[in-house]
């Protein structure tokens, strides 16, 4: 496997909007590679910069070891699928597909045959001579992909493809999406904000935030070690708690919270640096005694029911609230008990949280 | 790097856009634009003895305009304006309401019909109906026929006559904006005002008429201000005794040779569309909903 | 009256009313009509002499009457094209770029639809005099562009309006390059926009008196050909020729619009 995009100190800007910033990026090829983030983060942008509908500000973009900034979007071997299809509206199914090849001025006879191969792929047969307003949001979807896929690109772009369609529709397509990648062995840059999505999806997730890069990963990597506290709380539902170190000895750290001490395992940390613990609700435990090494209270206040899994939400002194999640069946606290929360210390991430130098500085003062 | 930049600028940005921009600038601009500075700037000339324009500052035209005679046809064009433009809308308004909402198969046929007959050349048409009104005209006619009048009554030559003339070429103007005001109106809103209460009449009042209320402003604006220039309606019709103030613009023009005048009326003419262009601003008058 | 008798009797009225507005639209044509068969030979060819068809052959040996229709069909024709090739160029180029100067482009393109006919036909007038072009066909054609180019492009503008912008880039994309995207993207999917321009232009170009009456010169077009004899009546020829205009566009549309049903997408 071989790099085949490689993004190198890109920045966008416009006007006074810094989109993305300082960005380095290597996609492997034939990996699903996701740009995850909420709306704004740049996500977008980097995939127009790779499709050449943009021009990075600064830095260099390279496709299948080759700089891209002279080539015009028509030159470049990348193809992409549109958040709004973009289909053609005075053209029937068929002249989408085949736009990309007779671009390239490939035989009359080739192209439908092509065409029609592509079609069954994507499973449109018998559609070929319908236009794109006879579709239905899925089916313009599968042209969408069709037209970009005939023309065997190296990186295929799709920019929340599924986002306009119903939950059902997304979750099948996600499957199909993910079969199509397996089957050509085509390297996927897919810009998404659902986290979920992101997670079934990928082999690496790479979350940004206010056009930073924040943190390059597996979904495994990204769901367990995060790196940054908005990434703990971008993907899946966590618990985080800001505090200070108190002691360290070797990987144990003691946290100060504003509600207690609590302990985690790391390094790489030091003393009265200011922190995150993030523990996820399924990892959060409870006792009715305090355990060694916490000191968090918290009053049981509610329950929710999501299907086999009961969410238990319990306040903390300070008001706020922390989750507790368990299968039907496990054992929960009473509505109204207080409890000592605590967690295995190798269960809490813990998290250098360089968002708030300011509030560290005052938080050391109170602390001295 | 710069260099690079500047080529992706050039070839994605400012080159297609001097291409596409270009010719329209350079026919707004010199067609447009300039041709009505350059009638500005002939307002405040003179004319020597052989009726040449004499490019000297002066606002003698615009003093001479002030004078009693003049002011009587502005108020004359004004007035013959507005009654055509409120005869356009007590017409066109109960006329678009009917074919806008009609429920007939026939609507298309029925919206084309108003359209049809300005496929015909207007002053064709409006002398159509001079043949129509004329002392030996068709309806001189059918009334001595029917023993109603025994002398010919003379119709024409009456500032009435132009009123109708202008309604007659102007009311498309109405009819279409008004119809596509109502046709947009929402039938469940006046089954929701009938629900709550109120007669057709509160509804038409407090539902229908603010919501077409943009048909009938982009309306007035189509017919009032053509009113204000179209001489040859006055010529046909009104024989001279109903001038507007395109008329005035015209003699100058063509039999009067004084330039310099005619381009102070005009000015004039500007102004006041100008005052009623603001005018139609003020009442929340979209300009997109003028021109068709 | 019973609530079914009082709607009825409602709609009843309301169709009269309707039937009193065409009649009042239509009157003048029948006039036109009828008298294009009007036997009479005297000036000004009012009272009815009885039916016939001669003024539909004497069309066609009044050689000033068909060169003024000539004239009227070139000047539409280049006028229309010109109009509309600047107009739809400039509606999309102003849609996608954003350049100095483009507020006053905007604003004086609803100078021609506002300001009345009288002032653009005279201030036309002043220029080309000044800068000593002749007045002829030219000033025509340049002056019937000026007052449609602002129509083609609201035209054009509108059917922007609902145009996505990414499936100029989707052609890109997929290899085409700009020019190729214009013709096979922009401007097919704008066709309908351009389409209704183009026919508005020609319409008014056609029609139009006031602005022509000052710019032709020795020029004469059709409608000025009408003015003219309208001071000495007009002559049933003309009658009959407005007429045969008048079924011609008829027919026209009528074809163009059972084949737009036909084509239904």
């Amino acid at each position: 496997m071989g790099h085949i995009v490689e993004i190198e100190g890109v920045n966008k800007i416009y006007g006074k909007n810094h989109v993305v910033r300082d960005l380095n990026l290597t996609v492997e090829e034939g990996e699903f590679l996701t740009l995850l983030g909420s709306s704004g983060c740049g996500k977008t942008t980097t995939l127009r910069m790779i499709a050449g509908f943009e021009e990075p500000s600064t830095g260099s973009i390279k496709v299948e070891g080759e700089s891209i900034e002279e080539k015009e979007p028509f030159e470049r071997n990348v193809n992409t699928v549109f958040q709004s299809y973009a289909l053609f509206p005075h053209k029937t199914i068929f002249d989408n597909i085949a736009y990309g090849l007779k671009m390239k001025k490939v035989p009359k006879a080739e192209i439908h045959e092509r065409v029609m191969e592509m079609m069954e792929l994507v499973q449109l047969g018998g559609f070929e001579k319908r236009y794109p307003t006879q579709l239905s949001g899925g089916q313009k979807q599968r042209v969408a992909i069709a037209r970009a896929l005939i023309n065997r690109p190296r990186v295929l772009l799709l920019d929340e493809p599924l986002g306009a369609l119903d939950l059902k529709l997304r979750k099948q397509m996600q499957l199909e999406l993910k079969r199509l990648q397996r089957k050509l062995n085509i390297t996927f840059i897919y810009v998404t904000h659902d986290q979920e999505e992101a997670l079934t999806m990928s082999d690496r997730i790479a979350i940004m935030h206010d056009g930073v890069l924040d943190q390059l990963g597996t979904p495994t990597e990204i769901y367990e070690q995060p790196k940054t506290k908005f990434v703990a709380t971008f993907i899946g539902e966590t618990n985080t708690f800001d505090g200070c170190v108190s002691a360290i000895d070797g990987t144990d750290i003691t946290v100060n919270l504003e509600n207690g001490a609590v302990a985690g395992s790391g390094s790489g940390f030091s003393i009265l640096e200011f922190l995150t613990v993030s523990v996820r609700p399924e990892k959060m435990k409870f006792s009715m005694e305090p355990v060694e090494g916490f000191s968090l209270r918290a009053k049981v206040k509610d329950f929710v029911y999501v299907g086999n899994v009961i969410k238990c939400i319990a306040s903390l002194p300070n008001g706020n609230e922390v989750r507790i999640e368990r299968l039907a069946g496990e054992e929960l606290p009473e509505a109204g008990s207080r409890i000592f929360l605590y967690w295995e210390r190798e269960d809490a991430v813990l998290i250098h949280n360089r968002d708030h130098l300011m509030f560290q500085m005052l938080e050391n003062i109170s602390l001295t | 790097m710069d260099k690079k930049i500047s080529r992706h600028e050039w070839k994605s940005n400012l080159l297609p856009a001097l291409v596409m921009a270009g010719p329209v600038t350079l026919v707004l601009v010199f067609l447009v634009a300039v041709p009505l500075v350059y009638v500005g700037v002939m307002s405040f000339c003179s004319i020597d003895e052989y009726y040449n324009v004499v490019f000297k500052f002066s606002t003698e035209n615009y003093v001479r305009l002030l004078n009693a005679d003049y002011l009587k046809i502005y108020g004359q064009s004004l007035a013959m304006a507005f009654i055509t433009t409120v005869l356009c809308i007590l017409v066109g308004y109960p006329f678009s309401y009917l074919i806008a909402r009609t429920k007939s198969k026939r609507k298309t046929l029925l919206y084309m019909l108003v359209i049809i007959p300005f496929w015909t050349n207007s002053l064709i048409r409006i002398y159509g109906w001079r043949t129509f009104l004329g002392t030996n005209g068709w309806l001189n006619g059918l009334l001595q026929f029917l023993h109603l009048t025994g002398e010919p009554v003379d119709f024409l030559f009456r500032q009435g006559t132009t009123v109708l003339g202008m309604v007659y070429c102007l009311i498309p103007f109405m009819i279409l904006p008004l119809y596509t005001a109502i046709e947009k109106l929402d039938g469940s809103l006046l089954e929701a005002s009938a629900d709550l209460g109120a007669r057709p009449f509160a509804t038409f009042f407090q539902v229908i008429l603010p919501l077409t209320s943009s048909g009938i402003f982009s309306g007035s604006i189509m017919v009032f201000i053509p009113c204000l220039g179209y001489f040859f309606v006055a010529d046909i019709l009104g024989g001279g005794n109903s001038d507007v103030i395109g008329n005035l613009i015209e003699r100058q023009f063509q039999s009067g040779n004084n330039w310099p005048l005619g381009a102070a009326l005009s000015i004039i003419l500007i102004v006041m569309t100008l005052v009623l262009v603001k005018l139609y601003q003020k009442v929340g008058g979209d300009m997109d909903n003028l021109g068709v | 009256m019973s609530r079914k008798g009082k709607a009825k009797a409602k709609k009843g009225l309301g169709g009269v009313f309707c039937m009193l507005v065409y009649l009042f639209l239509f009157l003048p044509i029948v006039v036109i009509v009828v008298n294009s068969f009007n036997a009479t030979t005297s000036k000004p060819y009012l009272s009815w002499k009885g039916f016939t068809f001669d003024w539909y052959i004497k069309i066609w040996e009044n050689s000033s009457l068909l060169d003024a229709f000539g004239n009227t069909i070139i000047i539409a024709a280049v006028s229309t094209i010109l109009a509309t090739v600047i107009g739809t160029l400039g509606a999309v180029g102003m849609y996608k770029y954003k350049f100095r100067g483009k507020g006053i482009i905007d604003g004086l393109l609803y100078i021609p639809v506002v300001i009345p006919e009288i002032v653009l036909g005279i201030s036309l007038l002043t220029i080309f005099t000044n800068v000593n072009i002749p007045r002829g066909m030219l000033t025509l054609i340049l002056a019937h562009v000026s007052f449609s180019v602002p129509y083609v492009i609201f035209n054009v503008r509108a059917r922007l309006s609902g145009y996505d912008n990414s499936i100029e880039e989707a052609s890109l994309d997929l290899g085409a390059n700009r020019i190729t995207t214009f013709f096979e993207v922009t401007l097919p999917v704008l066709a309908p926009g351009i389409a209704g321009g183009a026919l508005l232009a020609f319409t008014l170009s056609i029609d139009d008196v006031i602005i022509s009456y000052f710019v032709n010169g020795q020029t004469k077009t059709y409608p000025l050909k009408v003015m003219e004899s309208i001071k000495s009546g007009v002559a049933p020829d003309v009658n009959a020729l407005s007429t045969l205009i008048l079924v011609g566009t008829i027919v026209l549309v009528v074809l163009t619009q059972s084949g737009l049903f036909k084509k239904k997408r």
